[in-house]
């Protein structure tokens, strides 16, 4: 290599930076940018060599001339930096660009399967009943004549058997229970002589038509509290509340008489028709109340039975269908619907 | 029970009370008798009574143009008015009787046909003669289906009244409750109603004229059975004449709902209408016939075996030693309460009549009703209790109707049989008792003068009353059932609602259900939804699972599809995919519900009720979506035991790894051979997963492959981890190392993993199959199994070569063992 003047240095330090200048400005890439530098700036780059032919040079012009190429040098790099950001957010914004999504395609379906509506029903009742202080106790569907029936209160023949048609089973004394009633033994019967505050859950079954109003199978919901002090205006208060808390704080309820052979006084719990609001539909056959539950104080024959002294414990008790609280809820009209599990009719419930 | 409201003002002042018939409904209603509907005569959906007014028709002529018609001179106040009818009842000598006449403009029902619905009156000519006004029929009134005559009035009804005023009417439709026998009359009903309104109960005890011999010399009464028959009364009416009933009783039998037959025995029924006692009415002459001319002597007994008896509609019944007879001493004569018999029964040329007024014990009643397949109006009163001092009342109203409108002479004195004579029952009620009850402090006074109006005799003694119970209160029997009264009549919007001042009682928890709840969440939270199906079915749908009983059977089905209790979910399950699958293309349900397992039965000699929970996945595993992948990809064995996997983590059955979960290869008939599993959890098997045999698939009619399991609920639950115990995220980092085996395919991948399990010491933490692979290169009836093991320590941070020293171990322990080729993976 030949040696260096100053001047000459000097004009190819300026014919660099043109050069290495116009090369960045061409750069369309990074790719580009990174053969610029090596080019200019690397190991073997025409920069670097520049700075070779310094030793050649006087101490006085090495000096000057070391600062022109740094200065060169200092110069490139900040004009490379400059352009690889500008190329890198230019290549950004292209790809994301080309990343675009049609967001109005519609999303990979995920959903949770539905719980039965009676299900849910139920729960809601458990809800209400639990703050209360509600244990919620389960009892067995094949049930005893005698539970189901003569230890509440009602003998063969009585014709409030007429009220509930059994499925007898072809072995003698054993039914499908007709309510969940029967429950209330048993538990009186485990629990004796504790206070009791419990709701019995569960399946019942009936000798009837399949009709859009009735159903062989269904479920109940019996409630129990037997005390010391346990009175009609405390199972009022319950009722009210549930009703309350069930339909919406607005709702009117009212207590209208009635007969249950294993209750003493026996009442209704109706509330105001929630479709028609009182001003009389079909739903509420024009009386602009609904029947929700039965209920009353528990009959002194049936708090023997389940071990109680009636003299010293008084008890409540009341009993109610979740489907025919669905039905209201959800304005479904044909009662079949809840054993005819057809999806497009649980999954309007997921 | 349907009560014409103009029946039962003749028994309580409700126009004195100002009280209306809605007001009426209403208090009703919240006292326990509850009117379902208040119908109104005539009804107002079908016609008003507008221009039909009482007419009498004066003299009837020949029509000159037809031999059926007649023209009837009907006069209604403006002078005769010629109308021309067919009827048979309207002849050349009819005169002076009173009709319901429609003067032009008025509507009537059209009697011939449902269209039009009504026809208007007018003034036309038929067959040349003109015809001003039309002489109507029960049914063009709307007042029943006859139109076999026009309706004749009785002949004090006064000419020219609008007919609405006479016959207009509402009647309440009361649904009486089991309890309320005593309300099946109209006298029962009036008494309620005076009682809960405050309108003053017109009611006189009945009273008869009698004349002539007395009833003794005419018929004998022995009651053999006290118990069936605590009361027999007869009373002897001679000479009466059979005939029509007036109309007034015609028409109230009507509005009630009975048809008319004949006087006497529409005055039985009407006077059971009216104070609740059931009547019969003997022919006394047949009686008299049968015991050889002599007087007949009536004997009350149980039937013997064997015996017989033709009862009134004509069909010869056996009779059984359950069964109250009515006899005389030549057999049978009527089953008590039930049905007279066909020999003794009264007919339009009876003269004199033997009345039975008795009282028949309830229950037996009500079962030889049943058993009959008799019920009627008057067995549905003797099943809910006739009391037995009802029954001279009722014997003396309808013998002095029959002596009123029948001509009749009635003998002296009632024959009557009182074996059952009992005190009226009293109770002693204390004064706390009703607030003990009630939850809310009543004053004594309030007490004494609700029941007071009840027809209750109140006696005040130290802390309380003596109640004497009025004869027809047959229901009530405690202190329990006075507070009720109180209540009732008080009403029990006055109640306060109260929160219950009882301590808490011991609270427990309901793990089984809270656990099924969670297992239902979880299900639902994998995209299953939830089914609940009959709990009744039929052993052929069990049948074709290729399952079948012992089942708890029912005697008394409602089909045969539901005549047993089921002892699995699987068929049902089958049946709900099958109608699902009509219309879907991805079926994923579950169903936690009982069975019922007869073989050993509990102490009770009850069945078991084992709690299951069913699964069935068919059709597409992700709903139809171009973002699905595999977009058309069907369920398959690997879905199921996945959600059962899921479903065992999440309750914690094979999370802590304690447990000794296993999935055994399982042949069970309703799947397919080689794709069954059975779920055992340290040794216990819990239930089956697989996917369903073709063959049963098809008796379902169920088109491709449908996975089905069903666990034991309550065993599998009985092993989820109540505690969940924190353990530290690991602070070092772990190392994944990865290998894979080539090995017989029917070797079980189970076995795999548990030899790597056994030789991955402490740092082995987690073993993931990650791919299952056959085809070339690896050679035919072989596959290979790719696995990624993770290695951590919980002292340090692992060292590659730690790591490497036990995959080693593990790769040449699966090489021993297996005889597999085995080679590690670059992770
Ligand atoms: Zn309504």
């Amino acid at each position: 290599m030949s040696t260096l003047t100053l001047r000459e240095l000097e004009s190819q330090v300026e014919r660099l930076r043109r050069e290495g200048e116009g090369a960045l400005a061409r750069c369309q890439t990074l790719q580009e940018c990174e053969a610029v530098r090596v080019r200019f700036l690397g190991r073997k780059g025409l920069v670097t060599r520049l700075f070779e032919g310094l030793k050649d040079l006087e101490p006085e012009a090495r000096r000057r001339a070391g600062r022109l190429l740094n200065e060169l040098k200092g110069h490139l790099e900040a004009r490379l930096e400059a352009r690889q950001r500008e190329l890198k957010a230019r290549e950004l914004e292209a790809q994301l660009e080309r990343e675009t999504l049609d967001v109005t395609l519609p999303g990979r379906p995920a959903r949770l399967g539905a719980l039965h509506v009676i299900t849910q029903t139920l729960r809601e009742i458990y809800q209400i009943f639990k703050q209360m202080g509600f244990e919620i106790y389960q009892t067995r569907e094949v049930e005893t004549d005698e539970m189901n029936f003569q230890l509440l209160n009602i003998p063969p023949d009585h014709p409030a058997r007429e009220m509930q048609s059994t499925f007898y089973t072809t072995k003698p004394g054993v039914i499908l229970r007709t309510h969940t009633s029967p429950g209330q033994i048993r538990v009186m019967r485990e629990r004796c002589p504790e206070p009791i505050r419990v709701i019995l859950p569960g399946k019942c079954y009936r000798y009837e038509q399949i009709t859009p109003r009735s159903e062989i199978q269904f479920t109940q919901v019996e409630g129990l509290a037997v005390g010391h002090h346990v009175t009609m205006s405390d199972l009022k208060g319950v009722l009210v509340e549930f009703a309350k808390r069930m339909f919406g704080p607005g709702t009117a309820v009212r207590l209208r008489g009635s007969y249950f052979p294993f209750t003493e006084p026996s009442v209704e719990l109706d509330i105001r028709c929630i479709l028609c609001e009182g001003q009389g539909c079909r739903v509420c056959k024009g009386t602009g109340w609904l029947e929700i539950l039965g209920a009353g104080m528990v009959h002194p024959t049936v708090l023997r039975n389940g071990g109680y002294d009636p003299e010293r414990f008084t008890g409540f008790a009341f009993g109610m269908g979740p489907e025919r609280i669905a039905m209201l809820k959800h304005r479904i009209e044909d009662i079949r619907l809840f054993l005819g599990n057809d999806l497009r009719f649980l999954e309007q419930f997921g | 029970m349907r009560v014409p409201i103009r029946w039962l003002k003749e028994f309580v002042d409700l126009d004195g009370a100002g009280i209306t018939t809605a007001e009426l409904a209403e208090r009703l209603t919240l006292a326990g008798l509850e009117v379902g509907a208040v119908e109104r005569v005539p009804d107002p959906e079908r016609l008003s009574w507008d221009g039909i007014v009482v007419g009498q028709i004066v003299g009837v002529e020949p029509h000159p143009n037809a031999d059926r018609l007649v023209i009837a001179h009907v006069d209604w106040g403006e002078g005769p008015v010629p109308s021309v009818t067919g009827a048979p009842n309207v002849t050349l000598g009819t005169q002076g009787v009173k009709v319901a006449v429609a003067l032009p403009g008025a509507r009537i029902l059209n009697a011939y046909g449902e269209e039009p619905p009504t026809l208007e009156v007018k003034t036309v000519k038929i067959r040349g003669v003109e015809s001003r006004a039309v002489i109507c029929s029960e049914k063009e009134l709307g007042l029943s289906d006859d139109h076999t005559g026009v309706l004749v009035l009785d002949d004090d009804a006064p000419v020219g009244t609008p007919l609405v005023e006479l016959l207009g009417d509402e009647i309440l439709e009361i649904e009486l409750t089991p309890n309320l026998g005593r309300c099946l009359s109209m006298v029962g009903v009036a008494r309620e109603v005076a009682a809960l309104t405050g309108a003053k109960l017109k009611l006189r005890e009945p009273r008869w004229r009698v004349a002539g011999e007395p009833a003794e010399r005419f018929a004998r009464v022995i009651v053999e059975d006290e118990e069936l028959c605590p009361r027999y009364t007869a009373a002897i009416v001679r000479n009466v004449k059979n005939g029509q009933a007036p109309f007034w009783m015609r028409y109230r039998l009507l509005e009630y709902g009975m048809r008319p037959i004949s006087l006497l025995v529409d005055i039985t029924n009407y006077v059971m209408l009216e104070w609740g006692q059931p009547l019969h009415a003997f022919d006394y002459d047949k009686l008299k016939a049968r015991a050889g001319g002599r007087a007949p002597t009536i004997i009350v007994r149980r039937a013997q075996p064997g015996e017989r008896l033709t009862t009134l509609d004509g069909v010869e019944r056996e009779l059984d030693e359950e069964m109250l007879l009515i006899c005389d001493e030549a057999g049978p004569i009527a089953i008590a309460g039930v049905m007279g018999g066909l020999d003794t029964e009264v007919d339009e040329n009876t003269q004199n009549v033997l009345l039975e007024s008795a009282s028949f014990h309830a229950i037996n009643n009500r079962r030889t009703a049943q058993r009959l397949g008799l019920s009627s109006e008057a067995s549905l009163r003797f099943s809910r209790g006739v009391p037995p001092e009802l029954c001279g009342r009722g014997a003396t109203r309808a013998a002095e109707l029959m002596r009123r409108l029948a001509g009749g002479t009635i003998a002296q004195g009632l024959l009557d049989a009182y074996p059952g004579k009992r005190e009226p029952k009293t109770i002693r009620l204390e004064t706390r008792e009703v607030e003990r009850l009630l939850g809310v402090r009543v004053e004594p006074r309030q007490v004494r003068e609700a029941l007071a109006r009840l027809g209750f005799g109140c006696r005040r003694r130290r802390g309380g009353l003596d109640v004497t119970v009025p004869y027809w209160r047959l229901d009530v029997e405690i202190p329990a059932d006075l507070v009720e009264e109180v209540a009732r009549v008080l009403g029990y919007d006055k109640l306060p609602a109260t929160l219950l001042k009882e301590p808490l009682p011991p609270q427990r928890r309901n793990r089984p259900l809270e656990l099924e709840e969670r297992v239902r969440d979880i299900l639902t939270g994998l995209g299953l939804t939830e089914v609940i199906t009959y709990s009744l079915t039929s052993p052929e749908s069990v049948a074709k699972l290729g399952l079948e009983g012992p089942f708890v059977e029912l005697a008394n089905p409602i089909s045969r599809e539901r005549r047993v209790l089921r002892r699995t979910l699987m068929n049902l399950l089958l049946e709900t995919v099958a109608l699902n699958r009509r219309h879907r293309d991805r079926v994923a349900i579950f169903e936690v519900g009982r069975v019922f397992l007869p073989e050993a039965p509990d102490a009770e000699g009850l069945p078991k009720e084992p709690r299951r929970l069913g699964l069935a996945l068919a059709g597409r595993r992700h709903p139809l979506s171009w973002a699905a992948e595999p977009r058309d990809a069907d369920f398959d064995f690997y879905d199921l035991k996945g959600v059962v996997e899921a479903l065992l983590a999440h309750l914690g059955v094979s999370r802590s790894g304690e447990k000794d979960v296993r999935f055994e290869p399982d042949q069970h008939a309703p799947f397919h051979p080689g794709r069954a599993a059975r779920l055992v959890v340290d040794g216990e098997p819990l239930g089956v997963l697989g996917e369903v045999h073709p063959a049963v698939a098809e008796r379902f009619e169920l088109k491709g492959r449908v996975y089905l399991a069903e666990l034991d609920l309550d065993a599998l639950l009985a092993h989820a981890a109540d505690e969940r115990v924190y353990s530290p995220i690991p602070r070092f980092p772990g190392i994944r190392l990865d290998l894979a085996v080539v090995l017989d395919a029917r070797v079980p991948a189970d076995r795999v993993e548990r030899l790597i399990w056994q030789h991955g010491t402490e740092l082995l933490r987690r073993v993931v199959l990650f791919d299952v692979y056959t085809g070339p290169p690896v050679p035919e009836g072989q596959r290979s199994l790719a696995y990624a093991l993770f290695y951590q320590s919980d002292e340090r941070t692992l060292t590659d070569e730690e790591a490497q020293a036990v995959h080693a171990r593990v790769i040449e322990a699966l090489r021993r063992e297996l005889g597999a080729q085995v080679r590690g993976l670059e992770a």
